[in-house]
């Protein structure tokens, strides 16, 4: 196995630096984090902004959030030596460990803030299942709703009051959630790849372009195989929303990019290496040109031409794809990328990815699946959409 | 939390859960009877010097550490290890290798008289008085003793491996075998008992001295001021303790 | 219930439900932080220990030469006097504890020179390096000097 390692290595690392730390299994976490961030605050626009335009995604955003959070912590843990102590985060959390308030700060963040405000906007339809239903669907909605079965006028009304506040609350707190994401990476000094200020706003911003076009791709899919028509203002908006987003976001990668050209410290030469060989295919071709740059163009050649309507709906879900690859890339060279070379600045190494072990391709891609199971799962449990709350 | 709190809810949750002699031995425990009576962390505070000037890389340090310390022998991990530099005249960047960690010596690899400069430095963890690993760890399974040393509770780590991304020095590692993370810990079961570490006590030239900064008789202190001491990547203040004498300025 | 909570009933029922799993947090933390946590820093107190319980396997020079006597009077003296017994004889602990059941190894005097004194343009210039190509090819490196002792100006 060293040997492998070995034969990878080019110039000079340390050489407890030959094993690769983390793997793609770190990588999807960022990534999935980003999606709740991303989703949750589309949703938030629509409560809190009262963006009406995009009302029609608000619930389906709100569940993709939670399909997603639920999941975010299990790459997570099957990449631990030891997953059966993680509990020691919550029992004794190192204060000045950017990863152990990340612990609270998700648990807050799905309880208090994502949960709470699901329940709170779906209380009245599990109310009204829990009526309506049969059975063991009754129970289950029964112990959703706590048992309580009022809807009067006032308690709904104190329903929307206390949502709104949670969203207002939820938006610095997916702010938050993902900002410390980038921060566990960005606050590492000893590695000029991540040790960056910026870094903790550059992931907030991608994780609201990745959620962004998260819900609208979920959004198109769900409706495509629901059969319901699609909501074509909704959509439109949407899209411009993530060409904003995007706009944003690029400019902070570009500006740290063009700032570490104009420095070029004592890593410049290294990392630039880096760039212009093993991370050339991920980040150039796949993260900046057709991650980014390409998907930006779509959307914005949208707006100055107007397209048909069946044209839009192609190139929304051409370029909510390449947006979530290029996210998914970004992710990747952040990670893997930051890992490629020695801290001494004299050599480089390679990662090759497994397939079948723990920390593989194949457990990566189950983890990517899962979410939609669950989201599936949600949307049998809890509908998102009027149309069929009419039909109950 | 505030320590008032903290026993509150310790001593609540004893009561709640332990029978009366459990409760006393745990008391016993928490009030410092982890310290062995001979040994008192208050008087010490360990550091190391490494004169580059004498080492010969003979590879001793290296062998030595992973006998003493049970470092894994195959896997390409090392708790002290020693780098080879050579610097041609005039060059950006130096030639830098490691054959095994430098645990099988060092084949000539250069024609003697080529005119590059060429030295031995010898690498292991700078028990940083402000340590970016320990500070990263999520649960406070690597800490700074009082004493000085960084060490690790093997039987608390998570295996996260945030701390070896955090070391700027690479010095942490995996152990495959516990899962837990590795690295040079001062010898600690060494020098609480009054001994030097496997790699000093093994080096032939006294390239490697362990030094005790609060004993005032420890000859650290004249060496500390009649030579021009660096440590290593200083510009990341890391308080390193393993201070280098004549370290070339291409070491990284 | 009142009134005035008759529409917040629910909320209060989450409230509950929430106060429920904080206090069993609690009670877990009570429970599992382990015994003697925090007492020096954020770390377990019993872990200083833990890293101390090794038993060393370098015994060190000074316990060799409290029976190595002979060997002492040569050593001290000599050109080896900086160089630990156990840099030549691997660790010995287990010797050093009990002679008759432990084996010293003793290293072959034809090699184990040669992790010192091979030549290498490494080296520091002043340390003493030969290259056994063209230094007094052949016998064993003790037959000239003596290991313990050694001299510029050998004995033969
Ligand atoms: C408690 C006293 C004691 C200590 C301490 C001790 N030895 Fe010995 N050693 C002995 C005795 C006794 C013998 C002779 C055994 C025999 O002749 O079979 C011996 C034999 C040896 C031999 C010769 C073995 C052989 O095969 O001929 C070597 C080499 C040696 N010791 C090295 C060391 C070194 C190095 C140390 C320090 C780590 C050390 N000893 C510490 C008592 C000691
Ligand atoms: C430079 C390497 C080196 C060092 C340092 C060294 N030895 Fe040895 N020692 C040897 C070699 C080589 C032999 C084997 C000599 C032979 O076979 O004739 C040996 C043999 C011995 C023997 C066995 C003598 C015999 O007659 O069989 C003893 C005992 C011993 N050493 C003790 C010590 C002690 C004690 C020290 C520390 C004070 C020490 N040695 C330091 C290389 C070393
Ligand atoms: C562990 C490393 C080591 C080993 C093994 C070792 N030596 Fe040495 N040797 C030294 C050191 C250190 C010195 C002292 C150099 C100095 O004073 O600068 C030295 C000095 C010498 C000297 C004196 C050189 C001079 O210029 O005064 C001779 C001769 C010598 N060794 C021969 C041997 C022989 C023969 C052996 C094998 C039996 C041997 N050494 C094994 C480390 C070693
Ligand atoms: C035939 C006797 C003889 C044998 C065998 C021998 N040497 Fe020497 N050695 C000498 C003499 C004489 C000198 C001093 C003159 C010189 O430097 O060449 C010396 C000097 C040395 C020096 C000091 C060199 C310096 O520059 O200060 C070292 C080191 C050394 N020998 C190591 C070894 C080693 C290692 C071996 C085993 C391979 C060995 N010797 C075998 C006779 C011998």
């Amino acid at each position: 196995m060293e040997e492998g390692l070995l034969h990878a290595v080019q110039g000079f690392m340390y050489p407890n630096e030959v094993e690769l730390q983390w793997s793609i299994l770190i990588v999807l976490y960022p990534f999935t984090t980003g999606l709740v961030a991303g989703a949750f605050i589309l949703a938030s626009l629509e409560r809190v902004f009262n963006v009406q335009a995009v009302k029609p995604t608000y619930r389906l955003a709100l569940l993709s959030a939670l399909a997603f959070l639920l999941v975010a912590p299990l790459p997570l843990q099957l990449h631990l030596g030891h997953p059966e102590r993680s509990l020691e985060m919550y029992l004794t959390p190192h204060t000045s460990s950017a990863m152990a308030m990340f612990g609270f700060i998700y648990l807050w963040y799905l309880m208090g803030v994502l949960v709470l405000e699901i329940w709170l906007d779906y209380r009245k339809d599990m109310v009204l299942l829990a009526r309506s239903e049969t059975g063991w669907k009754k129970t289950l909605y029964r112990v959703l709703t706590l048992g309580v079965d009022n809807i009067s006028e006032e308690s709904l009304r104190i329903d929307d009051k206390l949502g709104r506040f949670i969203t207002i609350v939820g938006i610095p707190s997916a702010f938050l959630l993902h900002g410390y994401v980038g921060f566990i990476f960005g606050s590492v000094k000893a590695n000029p790849w991540w040790s960056t200020p910026v870094m903790p706003i550059v992931f907030l911003f991608s994780a609201i372009v990745s959620g962004i076009a998260l819900v609208l791709l979920m959004y198109m899919l769900v409706c495509f195989l629901k059969g319901i028509s699609i909501d074509m203002p909704c959509v439109d908006t949407i899209a411009r929303y993530l060409m904003y987003a995007f706009l944003i976001d690029f400019s902070l990668e570009m500006l740290d990019l063009i700032h570490r050209i104009y420095e070029a410290d004592e890593s410049f030469k290294s990392l630039d290496f880096m760039a212009h060989t093993q991370l050339y295919t991920s980040q150039i071709i796949v993260q900046i040109i057709f991650g980014t740059i390409v998907p930006i163009s779509m959307l914005a050649f949208i707006q100055v031409v107007k397209l048909s309507e069946a044209a839009r709906k192609g190139i929304y879900v051409l370029a909510g794809l390449l947006t979530l690859m290029g996210i998914f890339a970004m992710r990747w060279n952040v990670v893997i990328g930051g890992q490629l070379f020695s801290k001494s600045f004299l050599g480089y190494t390679t990662y090759k990815m497994a397939f079948a072990t723990k920390e593989g391709l194949l457990p990566a891609i189950l983890l990517m699946i899962l979410p939609f199971g669950i989201l599936w799962v949600l949307v049998k449990v809890l509908p998102p959409f009027e149309e069929e709350k009419a039909a109950v | 939390m505030s320590s008032d709190r903290r026993d509150f809810v310790l001593t609540a949750g004893k009561l709640l859960v332990l029978t009366a002699p459990a409760a006393a031995y745990l008391e016993a425990v928490e009030t410092g009877k982890a310290e062995e009576p001979a040994y008192k962390m208050a008087e010490h505070y360990w550091g190391m010097i490494v004169d580059v000037d004498k080492c010969i890389g003979c590879g001793n340090c290296v062998r030595a550490c992973k006998t003493e310390n049970d470092v894994p022998v195959e896997p390409y991990f090392f708790r002290t290890w020693v780098e080879r530099y050579h610097v041609a005249e005039g060059a950006e960047h130096p030639d830098v290798d490691s054959p095994d960690g430098g645990y099988s010596g060092f084949p000539e690899k250069y024609a003697a008289g080529d005119g590059a400069k060429s030295f031995f430095v010898p690498k292991l963890c700078n028990q940083c008085a402000h340590s970016p690993c320990t500070q990263v760890c999520p649960v406070g399974a690597t800490f700074e003793s009082p004493d000085g040393a960084v060490l690790v509770d093997k039987s608390y780590c998570l295996g996260c491996r945030y701390c070896v991304q955090a070391c700027p020095y690479g010095c942490r590692f995996i152990d495959p075998r516990t899962k837990t993370v590795d690295k040079c810990n001062l010898c600690y079961h060494r020098i609480t008992k009054g001994l030097t570490t496997a790699c000093c006590e093994s080096c032939p030239t006294g390239a490697r001295q362990l030094v005790d900064l609060k004993d005032p008789k420890d000859p650290v202190h004249d060496f500390l001021r009649d030579h021009k001491i660096q440590v290593l990547k200083p510009q990341l203040a890391t308080g390193a303790k393993v201070y280098y004498n004549g370290l070339d300025g291409s070491v990284r | 219930m009142n009134r005035f909570l008759k529409d917040k009933e629910h909320l209060v029922r989450m409230a509950a439900l929430f106060a429920v799993g904080v206090v069993l947090f609690l009670i877990l933390k009570a429970v599992l932080v382990p015994k003697g946590f925090g007492v020096y820093g954020h770390y377990r107190a019993g872990a200083l220990a833990d890293n101390r319980v090794r038993a060393p396997r370098f015994a060190g020079r000074s316990a060799c030469i409290e029976c190595h006597t002979d060997e002492r009077d040569a050593w001290k003296g000599g050109k080896h006097a900086g160089v630990g017994c156990e840099a030549c004889h691997g660790a010995l602990a287990k010797h050093a504890e009990d002679p008759s059941a432990s084996n010293a190894f003793k290293p072959d005097p034809k090699t184990i020179c040669f992790t010192c004194h091979l030549t290498n343009a490494a080296k520091p210039r002043k340390f003493p390096q030969i290259d056994p190509k063209n230094h007094f090819d052949g016998g064993a490196c003790n037959g000239c000097h003596s290991p313990h002792a050694p001299d510029k100006e050998p004995k033969k």
